[in-house]
């Protein structure tokens, strides 16, 4: 029997980067909060010192600091008519466990979305007509303009690096010129730019685009951010991205808001606690508690007034199936909310190969690089290329780190001599170009419980059916495309294109850029929240982070998410407290 | 040092666990910053010496075959002199070889390459069941020898049809009763992780054993774990030949580095 606990004011399942924001701001407000983290306590002088925190066998490829697939995983096909397979250890995407959640070993790119893609169905519908029946892409009820302060109060927050590149409709000299408009530039300049970032930006221009620093949650000055919370400037370690910042130089709840917030008496953080499922009252329409479980099996059951998801992605959905909250989607049907509209990313990138340039990939950090966005949403005609949607593409000097980057042109044999000597000649010498692109939503691309496998509690696992659609292959071959024009314009040895093809593959790393399963919108009938993150039908349960993105857009996730998270928050604040029911009638 | 195994000791017995850091109860925290600056220490590396997980003929196939995969050349050391059979044998004496944090529940099927690794061996018994019928297969073909006792370029032919998956790795001997129900993977899974692995212990900290001298880094000019570059960052193009540093240091300043 679970042991009652007594009833708090709010509860967060997950302690990441949503949940972080979620306690800061309703603690402020004067409720008492609780945060649920399955994983341990992690700050920067113990567990992200310098003193080791550059070791790339155990954090990247022994995931020390990733969810555990023996504990927690997902099943997986490409699509219906497979049987889906348990993917055993990680690889596609990396989801985090631990104070902090991936907050801690994100890279730190981070954007805005465009203004045209919280309008993806009704815009380009009118611009291009009627998109195909498999496609439920959907508008997402909250516009662009609504969000922006709360895309500004994320990135002063976080303390991006970046340079604005459209100011109240003013168009900014070296900034990206398509991006939204926004009150005003960023509160850091942009990273000091390595050289093949550099190389690519004059090759950019010179073929008539507009290149840009990429937006970065890596500092380039010491900042002290709104809470009073001070970041340090970035050494450019380049080891970023899947690492621990020994150095305070890179945006996370630790770095932003954990010194403020965990000394406030009416926060309080329980970690090693999983929470296995939301409960309702009797009516089905109010949340009641949360159950979870200690590491000695213990289990809880912590009631509280309003219930937060912050679990990650797809762990929100997993939770709201376990515990029979909304109508589980059927993709033969094509009712149903919850499993809905999974999205994710694609990607594809050019190496260029030089004989004479040394490109030092070793002096990075994870969000710096130069960017173009012409291919980007819908700022460029569509028509006649047979696909909606687009990408950013970047050359990013992330890291050098070996294991993970040693780069051979095209036709290298994959081991031997050759190899080798292939691997010494060019890593010192390679740049790459990335492409970054949306992936829009399917009747058949979704979540639901897997009839087969268990997880380590004996509950059926999430299981995912996703593949790649032909809109998808043609926009991320066409950005390839272009990418490789503007590689050839560095006036390289040589380049490798690496198209992706084929069916979507769990093996490898692409991006943890998992979306959808519980979407945002404006009908009850295809959407889990409403315009602020607040379930439809169980009105003090929320969800936030990317589970509520209808589709996918062309960029990293978490600005994204940091500022619905924001907008959610304070809608709690002024319209919910004030009294609790729907916010917005459905 | 005391007696007692470290929390790094630990650690680098093979893949880390933060859980093992003495906090793995549930801990309530409240009203305070729960963490205390500057208590981190460094980390020990992995001794040499004795075997941890290998028997002699898999070490000797193991020499081999990794000798093959990153030869030794006109380029330099390869990985069997970079010691990465001393890195593979203690990651797979360690949780990594006993796939601990890998799901490793049945029922278990054939997938498609999209759905990735569904063999119920974990890196450790795999390594064991496919020297061993790797070995027998070249005892059957070239008149008893092993692996390791043919010539260079024989082993290149193997490893090749390894690399294809044609070769069928079977769960004979003592072993198939532990892996019994296991449909013996095809050998092109035994190369990607074999091949993965060798280029794990070829570039990675030394402290794991492999990297030997930091002659992985040295080869491509990777500076290793460096924790500013803030000097370089406007050196555009410029060979900055910076001497490798790893978690402990450089051989230079630290003698007892192996
Ligand atoms: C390697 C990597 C690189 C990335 N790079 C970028 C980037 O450059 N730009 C970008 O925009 N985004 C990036 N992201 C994505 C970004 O990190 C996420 O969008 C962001 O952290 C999401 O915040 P969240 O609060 O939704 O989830 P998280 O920050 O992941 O937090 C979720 C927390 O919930 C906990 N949890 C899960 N289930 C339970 C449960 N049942 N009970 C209790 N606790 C639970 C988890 O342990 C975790 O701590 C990256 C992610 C990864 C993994
Ligand atoms: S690159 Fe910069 S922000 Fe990233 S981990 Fe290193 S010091 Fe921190």
């Amino acid at each position: 029997m679970a042991k009652k606990l007594p009833a708090v004011d709010v509860a967060l399942v997950g302690f990441g980067w949503t949940a972080a924001i979620v306690a800061e701001e309703l603690t402020a407000a004067g409720l008492d909060v609780l945060a649920l983290e399955r994983g341990a306590w992690r700050d920067t002088p113990t567990d992200f010192a310098v003193t080791f925190a550059q070791d790339e066998l155990r954090y990247m490829w022994r995931r020390s600091l990733f969810q555990e697939p023996a504990r927690q995983t997902l099943t997986f096909r490409n699509s219906m008519d497979q049987t889906a397979l348990p993917m055993r250890h990680l690889g596609s995407f990396l989801p985090a466990t631990g104070v902090g959640g991936a907050g801690i070993h994100w890279n730190g790119q981070n954007w805005r979305f465009l203004p045209t893609d919280f309008v993806a169905r009704s815009h380009n519908e009118a611009r291009y007509g009627t998109l195909p029946e498999s496609m439920t892409v959907q508008d997402w009820g909250v516009t662009y303009d609504e969000l922006e302060p709360y895309y500004d109060k994320f990135e002063y927050l976080c303390g991006i690096s970046g340079k604005a590149g459209n100011i109240k409709g003013r168009i900014q000299d070296g900034g990206n010129p398509f991006e939204g408009p926004r009150a005003r530039d960023y509160p850091n300049p942009p990273l000091d730019m390595v050289y093949g970032p550099t190389l690519f930006a004059a090759a950019a221009r010179e073929t008539g685009h507009k290149p840009f620093p990429c937006p970065a949650a890596n500092m380039s000055r010491a900042y002290t951010n709104p809470l009073g919370v001070t970041l340090a400037p970035c050494s450019y370690c380049g080891f970023c991205e899947k690492f621990g910042c020994g150095n305070y130089s890179k945006s996370s709840p630790q770095t932003t808001i954990l010194p403020v917030l965990m000394r406030r008496n009416n926060f309080e953080l329980r970690t090693q606690c999983e929470v296995l499922r939301v409960n309702c009252d009797s009516s089905g329409k109010r949340a009641t508690s949360v159950t979870y479980i200690d590491t000695e099996g213990r289990e809880f059951e912590q009631p509280a007034e309003m219930i937060f998801l912050c679990a990650f992605a797809q762990h929100n959905v997993h939770l709201l199936l376990l515990s029979g909250i909304g109508k589980p989607y059927d993709p033969k049907s094509g009712e149903g909310v919850v499993g809905r509209n999974y999205a994710y990313q694609i990607v594809s990138s050019v190496d260029v190969f030089f004989d004479d340039k040394i490109i030092n990939p070793f002096v990075g950090a994870g969000g710096l690089g130069v960017g173009i966005d012409e291919y980007n949403g819908d700022n460029f005609d569509h028509g006649g290329l047979g696909f909606i949607g687009g990408g950013y593409l970047a050359c990013w000097n992330t890291h050098g780190r070996p294991i993970e980057l040693h780069p051979t042109p095209k036709g290298t044999p994959k081991w031997g001599s050759k190899w080798k000597e292939a691997v010494a000649r060019n890593y010192l010498t390679t740049a790459t170009i990335s492409t970054h692109g949306a992936v829009m939503s399917y009747r058949t691309n979704y979540l639901d419980l897997d009839p087969t496998y268990r997880d380590a509690h004996g509950r059926p696992l999430l299981r995912l059916t996703f593949d790649f659609g032909d809109n998808e292959h043609r926009m991320s071959d066409y950005l390839t495309d272009r990418a490789a024009e503007i590689a050839k314009a560095m006036k390289p040895r040589e380049i490798h294109a690496k198209k992706r093809n084929g069916h979507y593959s769990v093996v490898p790393y692409q991006t943890t850029h998992n979306t959808g399963g519980a979407a945002m919108g404006t009908d009850p009938r295809t959407s889990f929240v409403n315009r602020y993150l607040q379930s439809w039908d169980v009105p003090n349960l929320f969800v936030m982070g990317s589970s509520v993105f209808p589709q996918n857009a062309g960029y990293n996730p978490t600005g994204t998410i940091g500022a619905l998270t924001y907008a959610a928050v304070d809608a709690v604040k002024n319209i919910y407290l004030k009294n609790p029911g729907p916010m917005v009638q459905a | 040092m005391s007696g007692s195994l470290s929390r790094r000791d630990l650690v680098l017995a093979g893949a880390a666990f933060i859980s093992i850091s003495g906090r793995s109860q549930a801990r309530t925290y409240g009203g305070a910053v729960p963490w205390t600056p500057g208590i981190a220490d460094a980390p020990r590396g992995v001794a040499e010496g004795e075997l941890k997980f290998f028997t002699a003929a898999e070490a000797a196939f193991v020499d081999a075959a990794v000798a093959r995969l990153i030869p030794a050349d006109h380029l330099g050391p390869g990985a069997k002199e970079a010691g990465v059979t001393t890195f593979l044998d203690r990651q797979l004496a360690g949780p990594y070889g006993r796939a601990e944090r890998w799901y490793m529940q049945g029922p278990w099927q054939d997938g498609t390459k999209s759905q990735g690794y569904q063999s119920r061996l974990s890196p450790a018994e795999l390594y064991r069941v496919a020297i061993k019928s790797i070995d027998q297969h070249c005892r059957q073909r070239f008149s008893g020898k092993t692996f390791a006792q043919l010539s260079a370029d024989q082993q290149d032919r193997i490893l090749t049809e390894i690399e294809k998956g044609k070769l069928k790795i079977e769960d004979i001997g003592p072993h198939a009763v532990a892996i019994e129900g296991a449909k013996g993977p095809h050998s092109d899974t035994f190369f990607a992780v074999l091949m993965q692995n060798t280029i794990e212990g070829f570039f990675s900290d030394p402290i794991y054993g492999g990297n030997r001298d930091m002659v992985g880094w040295k080869l491509i000019g990777f500076p290793g774990a460096r924790y500013d570059y803030r000097p370089y960052v406007g050196r555009h193009g410029e060979k900055l030949d910076l001497a490798p540093v790893g978690i402990r240091g450089r051989p230079a300043w630290n003698d007892q580095q192996s």
